[in-house]
């Protein structure tokens, strides 16, 4: 294996020396927000989950791709990070369930890498002074930190628009007897929260930008907003559509989904310092005072006290108090901030899923007082991994192994 | 949920003597547990037999029991204490038993009786029973290996018609896979049933379809009241399902499983421990994964903290047992908080952004007879564990630590033993595992031979052996490096692959010096990184560290005076939980001393390797390069202030050290006083000069040269050779021809040197050896001012020439006259002085009529400190300690310190022991090369009484009736009247041979049954009786050298079928002197707070 020399810059000037690999990036530069995520497995679902689009993804896992890559662990139709940087890529992968080498699929789908990094001086500094731009790349040091400076980063954009779906699809349900019409708004929505909707009933994967009035022409029994990319201040269509569709019909939202809700509920958002990436962030159940170890991936995070009175908090994070969940009071209405899908991550939050079934096959009683907090069982149970139906691959020119 | 309020007293029981499958990382697990309880505000009470633990320590507990660990005695706890409360889950499984015992009895777990926290008796035998826990496993929908249970061999028989071969066969309630097997025919199968159905308490066993070759996984699971529960670590074995977890390398985190396949995983690990009912506290979860198909099947649970949970601790900085016992009392995760980042709660899932390796040690060595092959029980002594960012990094690191010699994954001069062989031979070598394998994987990926024929070859994934062949292809770009200046680039590369100096220095045929002088020069320095349990996301506070070659260095600076303590590394047969013992002492006292401690460590299991022990935790190898490497850190992190390092409290490890580190370092005893101990020559004028008698010998080279020794000095004479513990390759030979099979092992490059430590400059010592002699050890401290405290003298129960660690000791000596030991203590002290002790200094001397010889000196912490400590409430090692960084023993008087020892009212036994029940092919006999794996103390009014608890203790059983056998050499057979004489007062039956029973005959002592020689085809022989279950003791000793054979077999043959034995003539007097005292009556326990009370 031929070595390429390769550096990464910060914004602040802060350089580091590795190997390129996957894609060669255009002029030899990547550049976007970087950000760690600290999972120990599930490379694959964190570079294809489209939460990270116009984000560069430091691994503190040191050795990545051993396992290889397996065309039903996508999370979604192709990797919308900027780029992953690596302590160690497996020179050679091992595991049944492969079908090709992460290195192979990163330059398939024009993903840069670079490897060798010290990536645990760059978590530490990212955590001490938080996200930061960076660029990476065969480049030099000039222009590698100009190319940082220069990088916008993810405030203030609208990048759900990047990553949505052109066009409306269905997927089926994958239970028998499974009767609800699900909405899903896919804000960058992953496979595997689809997956888990199918076993619910059939599940229509519409635009972001889809009206209200569209949604309710479907008479959908529920609505799902998705996780997605970037701030929700900017995605204030959705937030509108939302408005109108609270009271109208029952909601589970996650992720961005939950941050789009309470905005739409009049609420305010606001960026972590480094964000919440990782599958081992304890959260708190409130109503039962129990601990789930939850997948978590976001900058942005609700501000619970602006929303006042009219929610009342679920779940809230053991780490740094933040806000994790709510209900809408006197609706059927929930939301989460992390995902309880998992993928990758554990399955301790999959009960949601239930809790969702519920209230679509009751929303009168879920309006009301909700038991749902106390009664709910955790439940502990894997989800088969099912084909992904996606039409929107057409739109790209790569194509899915 | 707060604490509990409602019990107020709680019993920890340990896990006893360090025995293979059960060693230090109890007495972590337990030193933890009883700090935090102690904490906590609870009246703790501990039972354990082993005084080498810190545990044991007075200060550790507000009763301590240094008792036998038996249902009896510890009921006899319970009944004296009356706790309210038994925590059973942190003393192994021998901890288990016992609490499982009590509760069949009715004493523990039930209304009116303490209760069982951490485990209650219904979890502790869904998990234990080998049938029941499958059962629940298939109740809750995993998968489990096809399997039947037996309690006997025709059920067995049964259940193998059932499943097929190959099988593997696992008894109930044992613990480190004791008698388990893989039978691939129906002999093998037939043997290891009816061996397992003997070894199991239960007589119970699991045969189940085998599932060698595939992966291998285990999970650390934690669960409180409120069913919260997170896995701490994950850890995938190199060695694939057929080699013991205990006997495996393993790596942590899991390396080749996709997050679909741990997630499923993992929820059946969380499923598992909520079917068995574990309620609070620590559990591991095995599972096996077929590599084709992804299939997952659980193997087995331990309701309990176990040696796994020591290692996850370690390799992630999550205090399980620590953790553990907040959780048995009350407490839930989320209550506790996380030590490491202090900001965060302990209910999450340590993410770590390094690789560990955890390499087992052998000592198969010392065990003549055994094969060396690895299989589903555990024969592994020791581990190290290793630290580094990539598994390259971390295996190299590990396979130096483990000190044998080795540099690294090959690269060294050890590597010549697989020149004559070719490709296939070793093929063929990789499809046995041993202790080679892994160096005979690399040497076949040095040659190129391809990965998919040696993972066929050896099972093991190939993930590891591509990560191993990165090692290898580096190390060839190397080689032709030779002679070059390396850029930094190149030398980043290979530090970053784990390549030691010595390597370098051995591909490039240069010195390690030179090696190193280049790489600094280069600017090519270790950094050290933090283990956080966070991977960074949060701020540690707690200064953990491991070396790697990156960016970022962690020490953080302080200006405070600084002390390296150097740890004893992996424990093996002769340097132990002992010496980490003292290590712990010094680190506190010096810590309360207001020193910082910094510990340099690389065993997983010790206390000393607790993040908490020593203000900073540098988990390294110990070796040169590593610790100069600690050194230079440190050095910079106190703004140019070197630290003052301790070398002579870890054993022979850090004390072959010392040459290789600045003089002016070194705290306490210069190396030139160690040197001049171990040096021969010097030695004998140094003695001849203080008119100290030393038996007659010299030093040799050579076989030529021994010879001319044995010519003045005459046969037997003892051998051994320069700076060992443990008496490695001590041997009595009686004649030319043995001396000349010793001198070829021992001298130059023998079959010696690859264990390390020994070379062709160090001579072989050779001495008269004194037969019949009583051996006596005393441990002592002398300060600067020249004054000398006698911790303790020691009489050996076992004559001179059973190895001291092998052989029985009181305190205070029960036959030698006042005026020997009051001799034996002014050697000592112009010993000490001679030498300019300053520090702790252990004599061995042999009694010989009244002359008084020394054997040995060395300047050094000695096995029986810690027994010394216990017998006489004087906290010998912390004294040392502190004398070696300069206070007086006048002033550590003043300071409370040191206390007067307490004399008198009670007598100290140590007793060792062996390791033989796993071992059947080795004979049993006691002699100059230490076999024990550890050790245990009885203490009582009495030596009798003494001995009595100290055997009952090391598991060996007196008879109280039945028949006992006895068998003794010639010279034996005077103390032999003695000897049948009280057995027949007490009632019991005897059986002799021929010779014996004569020769008792004469002086009107008759036998039961006599019974024929072996070797002459008698139709009733002694293995005979002890097959079918008619002895119920063994004495039996060897008749000097030769004509051992039938000897031999009776010890096998009691080995095997588990009647105890005492194989010299002095244990067996002691034996029925403890009897006689005993007298059937109840053991009285005793704490050692009032033992020690003054």
């Amino acid at each position: 294996m031929s070595i390429t020399q390769a550096a990464l810059v910060l914004a602040d000037g802060s350089m580091f020396e590795g190997e390129a690999i996957g894609a060669v990036p255009p002029s030899g530069i990547a550049s976007g927000e970087v950000v760690f995520n600290t999972v120990l497995s599930g490379y694959q679902e964190v570079m294809t989950d489209p939460s990270y689009a116009g984000q560069i993804i430091t691994f503190t896992a040191p050795h990545i791709g051993n396992y290889g890559v397996s065309p039903i662990d996508f999370e979604s139709r192709k990797p919308f990070c900027r780029g992953v940087i690596v302590r160690d890529l497996a020179r050679r992968e091992s595991n049944y369930r492969s079908d090709e080498h992460l290195d192979a699929m990163l330059t398939r789908y024009g993903i840069a890498g670079i490897a060798g990094i010290d990536t645990r001086r760059l978590t530490r500094l990212l955590r001490d002074t938080g996200a930061m731009s960076g660029a990476f790349g065969t480049a030099d040091f000039v222009a590698l930190q100009a190319a940082a400076v220069n990088e916008p980063g993810t405030d203030g954009i609208d990048l759900v628009a990047q990553v949505t779906t052109p066009a409306a699809y269905t997927v089926g349900s994958t239970v028998n007897g499974a009767g609800h019409k699900i909405v899903a708004y896919d804000f960058g929505i992953k496979y595997s929260i689809v997956d888990h909707l199918a076993t619910l009933g059939e599940v229509t994967v519409v635009p972001a930008s889809t009206t209200a009035a569209e949604v309710l022409a479907m008479s959908p029994t529920g609505v799902f907003l998705s996780n997605g990319p970037g701030d929700p201040a900017e995605v204030t269509y959705a937030v509108d559509a939302i408005r109108e569709l609270v009271g109208q019909v029952p909601i589970f939202g996650i992720c961005l989904g939950h941050q789009l809700l309470s905005r739409a509920l009049g609420g305010s958002t606001y960026k972590l310092p480094f964000g919440h990436h990782g599958g081992n962030h304890p959260v708190m159940h409130l109503a039962n005072g129990r601990v789930e170890i939850t997948s978590q991936n976001h900058n942005f995070c609700v501000d619970a006290e602006s929303l006042g009175d009219a929610v009342e908090v679920t779940h809230v994070n053991l780490n740094d108090n933040t806000n994790e969940g709510m209900w809408v009071k006197g609706e059927a209405a929930f939301s989460v901030q992390y995902h309880p899908e998992a993928s990758p991550g554990p399955h301790d939050a999959n009960y949601l899923f239930g809790v969702f079934d519920e209230m679509m096959s009751n929303p009168t009683d879920w309006r009301a007082k909700p038991q749902i907090w106390r009664e709910t069982p955790m439940r502990v149970a894997g989800l088969p991994a099912g084909e992904h139906p996606d039409p929107a691959i057409t739109d790209d020119a790569d194509t899915k192994a | 949920m707060p604490k509990r309020t409602d019990i107020h007293s709680i019993l920890i029981i340990g896990s006893g003597p360090i025995v293979i499958g059960q060693a230090c990382e109890f007495d972590y697990s337990g030193t933890q547990a009883c700090r935090v309880l102690r904490e906590e505000g609870y009246r703790v009470i501990l039972a354990n037999s082993n005084p080498a633990t810190i545990m044991t320590d007075p200060d550790f507990a507000d009763a301590t029991y240094i008792e036998p660990l038996t249902p009896e005695v510890v009921a006899g706890i319970i009944e004296r204490e009356r706790p309210d409360a038994v925590l059973p889950t942190m003393g192994g499984q021998t901890a288990l038993n016992i609490a499982m015992t009590l509760f069949e009895r009715g004493l523990v777990g039930v209304p009116g009786t303490p209760e069982l926290i951490g485990a209650n008796a219904e979890a502790i035998s869904t998990a234990e029973d080998r049938g029941k826990f499958k059962q629940a496993m298939i109740e809750i929908g995993l998968g489990v290996p096809a399997s039947g249970i037996a309690h006997d061999m025709d059920q067995a028989r049964l259940v193998i018609a059932e499943i097929g071969l190959p099988c593997i066969i696992r008894p109930a309630y044992i613990l480190g896979g004791r008698g388990t097997g893989i039978a691939s025919t129906m002999a093998e199968f037939e043997q290891l049933a009816s061996n397992g159905i003997d070894a199991s308490p239960i007589q119970e066993i699991l045969i189940e379809t085998s599932i060698a070759g595939w992966k291998e996984y285990e999970l650390e699971v934690m669960r409180d009241r409120m069913d919260n529960c997170v896995i701490i670590c994950s850890i995938e074995n190199f060695d694939p399902m057929g080699v013991h977890t205990g006997d495996s390398i393993t790596v942590a985190p899991a390396q080749t499983l996709s997050d679909v396949e741990y997630q499923k995983m993992r929820d059946a690990a969380l499923a598992c421990i909520r079917r068995v009912g574990v309620e609070t506290g620590g559990s591991n979860v095995q599972f096996a994964v077929n590599p084709a198909t992804g299939e997952q099947v659980v193997i087995e649970m331990n309701p309990r903290v176990s040696r796994s949970s020591a290692l996850a601790s370690k390799a992630t900085g999550f205090p399980i047992a620590k953790i553990a016992a907040k959780l048995a009392i009350g407490y839930t995760l989320d209550e506790i908080p996380n030590d490491i980042t202090k900001m965060t709660p302990a209910s999450f899932e340590p993410s770590i952004d390094y690789v560990v390796t955890k390499i087992p040690r052998w000592a198969f060595e010392k065990l003549p007879g055994t094969t060396g092959i690895l299989g589903t029980q555990m024969q592994s002594v020791g581990e190290a564990m290793a630290i580094g960012r990539t598994f390259p990094e971390s295996l190299q690191k590990g396979l130096r630590s483990l000190e044998q010699g080795r540099f690294g994954l090959n690269c060294d001069p050890a590597e010549g033993q697989f020149d004559e062989q070719s490709d296939d031979a070793l093929l063929h070598s990789i499809s046995i595992p041993t202790p080679d394998r892994i160096f005979q994987i690399g040497e076949l990926l040095h040659r190129k031979v391809s990965i998919e024929r040696i993972h066929e070859a050896c099972k093991v994934y190939p993930w590891f052996l591509d990560q191993m062949s990165i090692i290898t292809d580096e190390r060839e770009a190397l080689s032709e490096l030779a002679g070059a200046e390396l850029t930094r680039p190149q030398w980043k590369r290979a530090k970053r692959l784990g390549f030691s100096d010595a390597q370098l220095a051995y591909l490039w045929g240069t010195a390690e010096t030179e090696v190193r002088a280049a790489r600094e020069a280069a600017g090519v320095l270790p950094t050290y990184k933090t283990v956080d349990t966070c991977a960074a996301e949060f701020n540690a506070e707690t200064p953990y560290h491991y070396s790697t070659y990156e960016d970022e260095n962690e020490v953080r600076p302080s200006d405070k005076p600084k002390v390296i303590i150097l740890g004893s590394g992996p424990n093996r047969i002769g340097q132990g939980i002992e010496f980490d013992y003292c290590c712990v002492h010094a680190s506190f006292s010096l810590r309360d001393a207001g020193f910082e401690t910094v510990m340099i460590n690389c065993n997983p299991e010790t206390v000393s390797t607790d993040y908490d022990t020593s203000d900073r935790l540098y988990f390294e190898p110990l070796t040169k390069e590593d610790v100069l490497n600690v050194i230079a850190a440190e050095t910079a992190a106190s703004g140019g202030v070197a630290p003052k390092v301790i070398v002579s409290l870890g054993g022979q490890t850090p004390l072959k050290l010392s040459g290789e580190l600045p003089v002016e370092l070194i705290a306490g005893t210069s190396p030139k006083s160690i040197d001049l101990a171990e040096d021969r020559e010097k030695w004998a004028v140094l003695c001849e000069s203080l008119r100290i008698p030393q038996p007659p010998g010299g030093t040799a080279l050579d076989l030529e040269q021994a010879l001319q020794i044995v010519d003045t000095v005459g046969f037997p004479v003892l051998v051994r050779p320069s700076y060992v513990l443990g008496g490695r390759g001590m041997q009595i030979v009686h004649d030319r021809n043995h001396l000349a099979r010793a001198m070829a092992e021992l001298s130059g490059y023998g079959s010696l040197g690859k264990e390390g430590g020994l070379s062709a400059e160090r001579p072989v010592l050779i001495d008269r050896f004194l037969e019949d002699a009583t051996e006596v050890d005393v441990d002592a401290v002398r300060d600067h001012t020249g004054e000398v405290l006698i911790g303790g003298v020691m009489e050996h129960v076992e004559e001179a020439g059973v190895h001291s660690g092998d052989s029985a000791c009181a305190i205070p000596p029960q036959t030698l006259s006042a005026w020997v030991v009051e001799v034996i203590e002014a050697y000592t002290r112009s010993i000490a002085s001679a030498l300019d002790v300053r520090g702790l200094i252990n004599v061995q001397y042999a009694v010989l009529g009244t002359t008084v010889y020394v054997i040995e000196a060395n300047p050094r912490a000695s096995r029986t400190v810690p027994f010394v400590a216990k017998a006489t409430g004087v906290a010998l090692a912390k004294v040392a300690t502190r004398v070696m960084l300069g206070a007086t023993l006048a002033e550590l008087r003043i300071e409370g310190l040191l206390v007067e020892p307490v004399t008198g009212g009670h007598v100290s036994v140590k007793e060792a022991v062996l390791p033989f029940s796993r071992f059947p092919e080795v004979d049993t006999a006691l002699g100059p090369e230490m076999r024990s794996t550890g050790e245990v103390m009885g203490i009582d009014a009495t030596f009798g009484k003494a001995f009595f608890k100290a055997e009952l203790a090391a598991g060996t059983v007196l008879p109280t009736s039945g028949t006992v056998f006895l068998s003794l050499a010639d010279g034996d057979k005077p103390a032999g009247i003695v000897v049948a004489r009280r057995l027949r007062e007490m009632g019991l039956g005897i059986a002799a041979t021929s010779g014996t029973a004569d020769y008792l005959g004469r002086f009107g002592i008759m036998v039961d049954q006599l019974v024929g020689k072996l070797s002459e085809g008698a139709d009733v022989t002694a293995v005979d009786l002890i097959a079918a279950g008619e002895v119920t003791f063994v004495i039996n000793t060897p008749q000097g050298r030769g004509g051992r054979t039938d000897g031999e077999q009776i010890r096998k043959s009691a080995n095997v079928h588990r009647v105890s034995s005492v194989t010299t003539i002095a244990a067996a007097l002691a034996a029925v002197q403890g009897l006689s005292e005993h007298a059937n009556q109840a053991i009285e326990v005793r704490t050692l707070q009032e033992y020690h009370a003054r």
